[in-house]
């Protein structure tokens, strides 16, 4: 089996991730940085784009290693793991770890929703970056927040027709944001220049999807506004409420999660030594704040917090910008009201709502249902089922993301010495 | 064969997948979005499009419950939905194999 | 020991599948239940645990206590509800050599004189009937009686008709003193019964210090689903040594099939535990042993590892009986590894105290006061 020894693990290698280990290896520090995915950028970026490929060229120069297609499976011990690569199980032994394993949207049930042809919105956008061909398909776009915009008009670009976008936030919030923006002048260049690459597209603010239809796949969509309800007929729906961080690996290695964010202090400090956590996981910010926390996390774990301080005000910039998001696309009290009887709430194992909502807990809930107990874990039921219950949704077991028992296996007792 | 496309099979049958693909994608893009069954006979398709919702389990290559839309495609790829395979293939079963992508 | 009648009123502290299943047992004669549960009904080690069902001959009182159980499951089971997944996939022990070959046939001997249904497996028959196992086992013995249940919608049930019958359950209330006749809560409320029955599981020594249980921790792993890999209960016949021995750490093959075609992998125990983490070593050991016998194990994923803790005895006999210096109180704990299998007979034998009705066991081997439960006995 591999060992991979580093001064700094970087886990996760979107714009929080990459600011990270570029700044932690321009100091000298050695640095691993291991994401799942085939190519690094994270969500965001995707691959080499005209604003990761500057952090990218960084990394390789500082001689920045990376691990792609890989993932921790288990803490063996202090600063030590097993993770899963394309070679095959290894052991990452590091001194600090930083996790920036990023935010996942957040899925709300309605009836349909698990219909094919109905995707997360980053998602679509993903899967059409992968190759999926879109040109030509009619796609609504519904949920919440600014990603609906910016993936709008990407999808617009290349050649899909948008029939509309359904944001949930009211007029009025969408209204005081644009005013807001004021004290933002590149967001304001930013918000203009989408909605010229969204003319012609309407944006329905205050409505949300109640319904998607179909048997086999998606054919339309009701969505509805408190007063009305309206079918849209459409190929795809592309559907998210906003992001929440991926706190899985966080709360596994036993750092304090507070309302579904790890809890840090100004140098990305977790409640666990030696762990570090910056960008989406620490709260949604947008890729600004992702890029100056992942900076400070690096430069602290590379015990220069001296040089970290001077990147504090941008910092609080990033996040005064980020607590005005929430505040805007906070989502309305209906969208609890969405799922029916029998809509399928844990996907992975198909429990319906009914089944889900008659518990005190989730804990309960898990145990007499086993939702949340399929293949993702809880990942996409748990902030669902905490945002229609208000449950506190935690826990996490090992392993961290599936692995084969060989994996499992593959790690010593020695390893595990503290 | 364009040098922009690779040769895979998707339950049985050739396809040509882009070459940028991800195994998902070239699995909707021969079969359409719906890609599996769920534990109570539910059609499903990919959700996430980033290895979270488990809802893009393909069999690659003979492992079972991969993420496909982690894996990028290689040519000669044998993707399997949970669909009755084709006689000639027999049904995917846990064998010897190599390690599965993570 | 006299029958202590049937009281008016009872409490039940503890609503793991014991504590339901003797509340459930009292609401059925009549008596008004209370169930008072510090946390989730069922969240303790009936959540943890594999919802195997079994005959287990490790001594002759096990062998009553397990058989009479399973018998008062398969009844049950025509009424409990269809989450509750109750079915026969029977067990099948393995022997790995030639010694635990004849030590199957002797179990086949005990087993039959107990009036239990079991069959010896050669070779050729073991392969067919699990052809995932590895080539090379001499054989095995079937018990196809042995069912698999998934506990907690039958704590859940058991409760419901606590509260159709009348009774209460209090849940996120933490018992912190048993006092003549009343139990005394966290928020300081007092709630009288004639009688308590003390089913807390590993809290019991709470409540009792001295109690003679220990906590023994185990690991368990579900893999993602593999249809057909495995068909039964597969358990091997080292298992009954570890889990009647007290060495500080053991490993036994203890495989299940659920219907989803998940697998469950376990089992370990550990009595030199200090807190409910996955041990990787401990999560490997049990792994590697699993694969020792089931190689193509090696290839499934693991979606999930956990661990609970069993409360244990010296004697390997649960604690089933009233206090010997107080008549109002009964203990219902200490089942080990079988607190579900054994759990509708501890119900019985609460009910047989209290009516005087007799039951096919002898409550003597489960009194609180017996002298194996503080000292072992004498090898034979």
């Amino acid at each position: 089996m591999t060992d991979h020894a580093a001064d700094i693990l970087v886990v996760g290698a979107g714009p929080a991730g990459m600011a990270a280990a570029v700044r932690a290896a321009e100091l000298g520090r050695s640095v691993i940085l291991l994401d799942e995915n085939p190519t690094p950028g994270g969500q965001i970026w995707r691959g080499p784009t005209d604003e990761a490929r500057p952090w990218i060229d960084r990394a390789n120069a500082a001689g920045v290693r990376t691990l792609s297609s890989s993932a921790l499976v288990q803490p063996l011990s202090r600063g030590a793991y097993l993770a899963s690569t394309p070679a095959g199980p290894a052991r990452i032994a590091a001194n600090a770890t930083i996790l920036a394993t990023g935010g996942r949207e957040l899925f709300l049930p309605f009836p349909g929703w698990d219909l094919p042809g109905v995707f997360g919105v980053g998602a679509l956008q993903a899967l059409a970056k992968s190759g999926y061909d879109l040109a030509g398909k009619n796609i609504l776009v519904a949920g919440s927040g600014p990603l609906l915009l910016a993936v709008s008009a990407w999808l617009r670009e290349t050649g899909s027709n948008v029939l509309a976008i359904a944001e949930q936030a009211d007029p009025a919030q969408i209204r005081r944001f644009a005013l807001s923006l004021i004290r933002w002048p590149s967001k304001v260049r930013q918000a203009l220049s989408l909605k010229f690459a969204l003319l012609g597209v309407p944006y329905w603010t205050g409505s949300w999807p109640v319904r998607a239809e179909g048997d086999t796949r998606l054919r339309s969509v009701v969505l509805a506004d408190g007063l009305r309800e309206m079918r849209v007929e459409c190929d795809i729906l592309a559907c998210g409420f906003g992001l929440v961080p991926e706190t899985h690996l966080a709360s596994a290695l036993g750092c304090e999660v507070r309302t579904g964010a790890v809890v840090v202090d100004d140098f990305g400090r977790t409640s666990v030594g030696d762990v570090f956590a910056a960008g989406e996981l620490t709260g949604i910010g947008g890729h600004e704040k992702s890029l100056v926390e992942g900076q400070i996390a690096g430069l602290a774990a590379a015990e220069r917090e001296d040089l970290a301080r001077d990147l504090l005000p941008t910092l609080a910039r990033a996040k005064a910008f980020a607590g005005v998001l929430a505040e805007v696309f906070r989502l309305r009290r209906e969208l609890r009201s969405l799922p029916t009887h029998d809509t399928i709430v844990c996907r992975c194992e198909d429990v319906s709502w009914s089944r889900i909502k008659g518990n005190a807990s989730w804990r309960e809930a898990k145990i007499q249902t086993r939702c949340g107990m399929g293949p993702c874990q809880g990942r996409i039921c748990g902030p669902a089922v905490s945002f229609l219950t208000g449950w506190e949704v935690a826990d996490a077991r090992p392993p961290i993301s599936p692995a084969s028992v060989s994996t499992l296996l593959s790690s010593t007792d020695d390893m595990e010495a503290s | 064969m364009p040098d922009d496309r690779v040769p895979i099979l998707v339950d049985g049958q050739p396809f040509d997948a882009p070459r940028e693909a991800s195994a998902a994608v070239a699995a909707m893009l021969a079969l359409g979005p719906a890609l599996r069954t769920s534990v109570s006979g539910r059609p499903r398709g990919p959700l996430c499009g980033m290895g979270v919702c488990h809802e893009c389990r393909l069999t690659i290559d003979g492992v079972l419950h991969q993420r496909s839309c982690l894996v990028p495609v290689k040519p000669g790829m044998n993707l399997q939905t949970d669909r009755p395979q084709p006689a000639a293939s027999a049904e995917a079963e846990p064998t010897a194999s190599e390690e599965p992508p993570p | 020991m006299a029958s202590g009648g049937i009281p008016q009123d009872a409490i039940v502290i503890g609503a793991g599948i014991v504590g339901a299943s003797a509340a459930f047992a009292l609401a059925q004669l009549g008596v008004r239940v209370v169930v008072i549960e510090a946390s989730t009904p069922a969240g303790g080690a009936t959540a943890a645990g594999m919802g195997h069902l079994c005959v287990i001959d490790d001594s002759p009182a096990q062998l009553a206590l397990t058989s009479y159980s399973l018998s008062l499951w398969q009844r049950l089971s025509a009424v409990l509800p269809a989450e509750a997944e109750y079915h026969r996939a029977g067990t099948i022990w393995i022997a790995a050599d030639d010694a635990e070959l004849d030590a199957a046939r002797q179990k086949l001997a005990t087993l039959a004189s107990a009036g239990v249904q079991a069959e010896m497996l050669d070779e050729a028959q073991l392969r067919q009937a699990e052809p995932n196992l590895r080539p090379g086992l001499p054989g095995g013995l079937l018990m196809p009686d042995d069912a698999i249940v998934y506990a907690p919608p039958v704590v859940r049930w058991m409760l419901h008709q606590v509260r159709e019958k009348g009774g209460q359950v209090l849940t996120g209330a933490k018992v912190v003193r048993i006092d003549p006749k009343v139990v005394l809560l966290a928020d300081h409320r007092a709630l009288p019964a004639d009688l308590i029955v003390v089913a807390t599981g590993v809290w019991a020594p709470e409540l009792f210090p001295g109690l003679p249980v220990r906590p023994r921790k185990g690991h368990l792993a579900i893999t993602d689903r593999y249809p057909g890999f495995c068909r039964h209960q597969l358990v091997e016949l080292a298992y009954i040594k570890n889990a009647h021995g007290h060495s500080e750490e053991s490993v036994s093959f203890n495989i299940q099939p659920r219907t989803t075609g998940q697998l469950l992998i376990g089992s370990s125990r550990q009595y030199n535990a200090t807190d409910a983490a996955v041990e990787p070593r401990m999560l490997r050991k049990v792994l590697a042993r699993a694969t020792q016998l089931m190689p193509g194990i090696a290839n499934l994923n693991v979606l999930r590892a956990w661990t609970g803790f069993r409360a244990a005895t010296l004697d390997s006999l649960p604690i089933i009986g009233p206090h010997p210096a107080r008549p109002d109180l009964y203990f219902a704990t200490g089942h080990e590894g079988l607190g579900l299998t054994t759990s509708l007979a501890t119900a019985a034998l609460l009910a047989a105290h209290l009516t005087g009705e007799p039951t096919p066991l002898d409550p003597a081997a489960f009194a609180a006061d017996r002298p194996t439960l503080l000292e072992p006995e004498p090898h034979a």
